[in-house]
């Protein structure tokens, strides 16, 4: 018996759409209690397949008939059984193809503009991790900025639309995901940047990013401007990109700001990121469109599955930019953080090119959700 | 070291063979024996303690050989299985039209009582996680109960003991009044 594989990348349409589905999740309790597929019209069970072994008819019954339903598992295997089980008892089940783990890797292209002389802005929204990615694509040339490990999706989507990548940035050292950025610069011959101040232990050549710096893409000159905002680590910094985008890192998200501690130095640096985000980012335009590095909550996504804000509604509506007083603000960012996220000291290790494990240990690094923010 | 009765050898197999097969040759096997079973298979670990947790089995514990794991079960050696249910949860969204379309359902609301009299959706019942055990019988067992709390966390523990008492319609709602928006008295 066969039954109907659904890819990632169906449902992130079906996410982002907020389209209804129901997710029989037959991972154990604890892998399902730590992540899952989000969505606004999800409903879940969550029975491990080895409870499963024996049949599957008490399940049927908890099983809803007026919409899709989707069997999912770390990466594949149990899911293929359980669905082929589920349709002898004659319900129609799908299975993620490639599991959680290919959830996990999938990157949804989104336009987020149009850039000056007909050039395009791109955000890669990972929907499985929250990670957020980005393209500045003008006149044949393409700059990437905080790329995630998945290089190849976007050396294939640079190519696709016809353009050499010749800049490659991460506003900062990493701390939840594996950077593609350095491959992505040694497959393309890019220069890789990285903020000098978080990359004192990098075992790779690099070029610093600093304050200041200006680049141009394509000939029809798209100005990518960056900006010392230091908080999440010491060296984060942020892009203007085209007088139009900023892109701020892990500083600032749409409903949560960054978290300072996942260097050890929560104390430190409660005071730069205040710094960076009350004064800094205040003294900006108010247009400016904000492009983070990160979504934590669903509802973050804009309708098209983008994830942006203009600064200033931020300012009115992001809690975190709205608390007067000082203690209360280094209280709420060095206090009653979430847990760390998976793996995180190795994770940076392996983007200051000091480990260099391989790709299937790098996927285990990555498991779970992200979590560099704080609310 | 521990004493085994019995080898597995389950190497190079994937999820779900590992334990498809733990549980045939434990079939075989006389309470209190001991299986090794030799896996590759990293997720095996996890997925072998929460299976040995669930039917009843003793999960001694796993070596790591290089590649290879190597775990140790002791047939029935947790006693008695105690049984795991997961009740269906339910988004915020679809449990919002349902009230919004004023369906007949029970709202149980789980949280304390200083966080149910600052706000609550009209028509809940109150009755707070730590007295679920003992008040259940005030509901019906036959009706849909949607369960509610501030994440979705109590209201899924009260959610399991209810349904382990023979509650046969029940829901969690998720993640809950933390981000209600609909109305509230």
């Amino acid at each position: 018996m066969t039954v109907k594989a659904m890819k990632a990348s169906e449902i992130a349409k079906k996410v982002i759409n907020n389209e209804p589905l129901f997710i029989l999740d037959v991972r154990n309790g604890d892998a399902f209690a730590d992540w899952k597929i989000e969505g606004g019209n999800i409903q879940y069970l969550n029975t491990p397949y080895f409870d499963l072994l024996d049949g599957v008819e008490e399940l049927v019954s908890e099983l809803p008939t007026d919409r899709d339903i989707l069997v999912v598992c770390a990466k594949e295997g149990s899911s293929v059984m359980v669905a082929e089980m589920l349709s002898e008892e004659g319900v129609d089940a799908a299975y993620l193809e490639g599991g959680m783990k290919a959830w996990s890797e999938h990157l949804e292209p989104v336009k987020v503009g149009e850039l000056q002389g007909g050039g395009e802005l791109y955000q890669f929204v990972r929907l499985g991790k929250g990670c957020l990615s980005y393209m500045a694509i003008s006149d044949g040339e393409a700059a990437v900025i905080d790329a995630t490990r998945m290089a190849h999706i976007f050396l294939d989507f640079a190519q696709e639309k016809g353009a050499a990548i010749t800049h490659v940035f991460d506003t900062h050292l990493h701390a939840d995901h594996i950077s593609g950025g350095r491959a992505i610069a040694e497959a393309t011959g890019a220069s890789y940047y990285l903020p000098p101040k978080d990359a004192e232990e990098v075992a790779f050549e690099y070029e610093a990013l600093e304050n200041g710096l200006q680049v141009t893409i394509g000939k029809s000159k798209i100005e990518i401007e960056a900006f010392y905002s230091p908080g999440h680590t010491i060296g984060s910094t942020s892009f203007i990109v085209d007088h139009k985008y900023l892109m701020t890192g892990d500083i600032l998200f749409i409903d949560s700001i960054g978290r300072p501690d996942l260097a050890g130095l929560a104390d430190d640096w409660v005071g730069d990121l205040r710094e960076s985000l009350y004064t800094r980012y205040k003294d900006l335009a108010n247009e400016l469109v904000v492009l983070p590095a990160h979504f934590m909550i669903i509802e973050e996504l804009n309708e098209d599955g983008s994830v942006s804000k203009k600064l200033g509604d931020l300012f009115d509506e992001n809690h975190g930019l709205n608390i007067a007083d000082e203690q209360e603000f280094r209280d709420m960012v060095t206090k009653n953080l979430p847990p760390q996220p998976n793996a995180y000291q190795d994770i940076r290790k392996m983007n200051m090119g000091q480990i260099a494990p391989d790709e299937e240990v790098q996927r285990e690094m990555e498991i779970g959700p992200n979590r560099c923010a704080v609310r | 070291m521990v004493q085994t009765d019995l080898t597995l050898d389950a190497k190079g197999l994937a999820c779900p063979m590992p334990i498809v097969k733990t549980k045939k040759m434990m079939k075989t096997m006389d309470s209190g024996k001991v299986l090794e079973i030799l896996a590759t298979d990293k997720g095996s670990t996890a997925d072998l303690q929460a299976w040995a947790k669930s039917s009843g089995h003793q999960y001694i514990g796993t070596e790591t050989e290089g590649d290879v794991l190597r775990h140790f079960l002791r047939k029935d050696g947790a006693g008695a299985p105690e049984e795991t249910i997961t009740i269906p949860e339910i988004s915020l969204a679809d449990f919002s039209q349902k009230v919004e379309g004023n369906e007949q359902m029970t709202i149980l609301d789980v949280r304390e009582i200083d966080e149910f009299e600052e706000s609550h959706i009209p028509g809940a019942i109150h009755i707070p996680l730590g007295e679920v055990e003992a008040r259940m019988d005030e509901l019906t067992k036959e009706d849909s109960i949607y369960i509610i709390c501030h994440s979705g966390r109590r209201s899924g523990i009260a959610g399991d003991m209810m349904a382990k008492k023979g509650f046969g319609s029940l829901y969690n709602v998720v993640p809950g009044m933390n981000n209600w928006t609909g109305k509230t008295e």
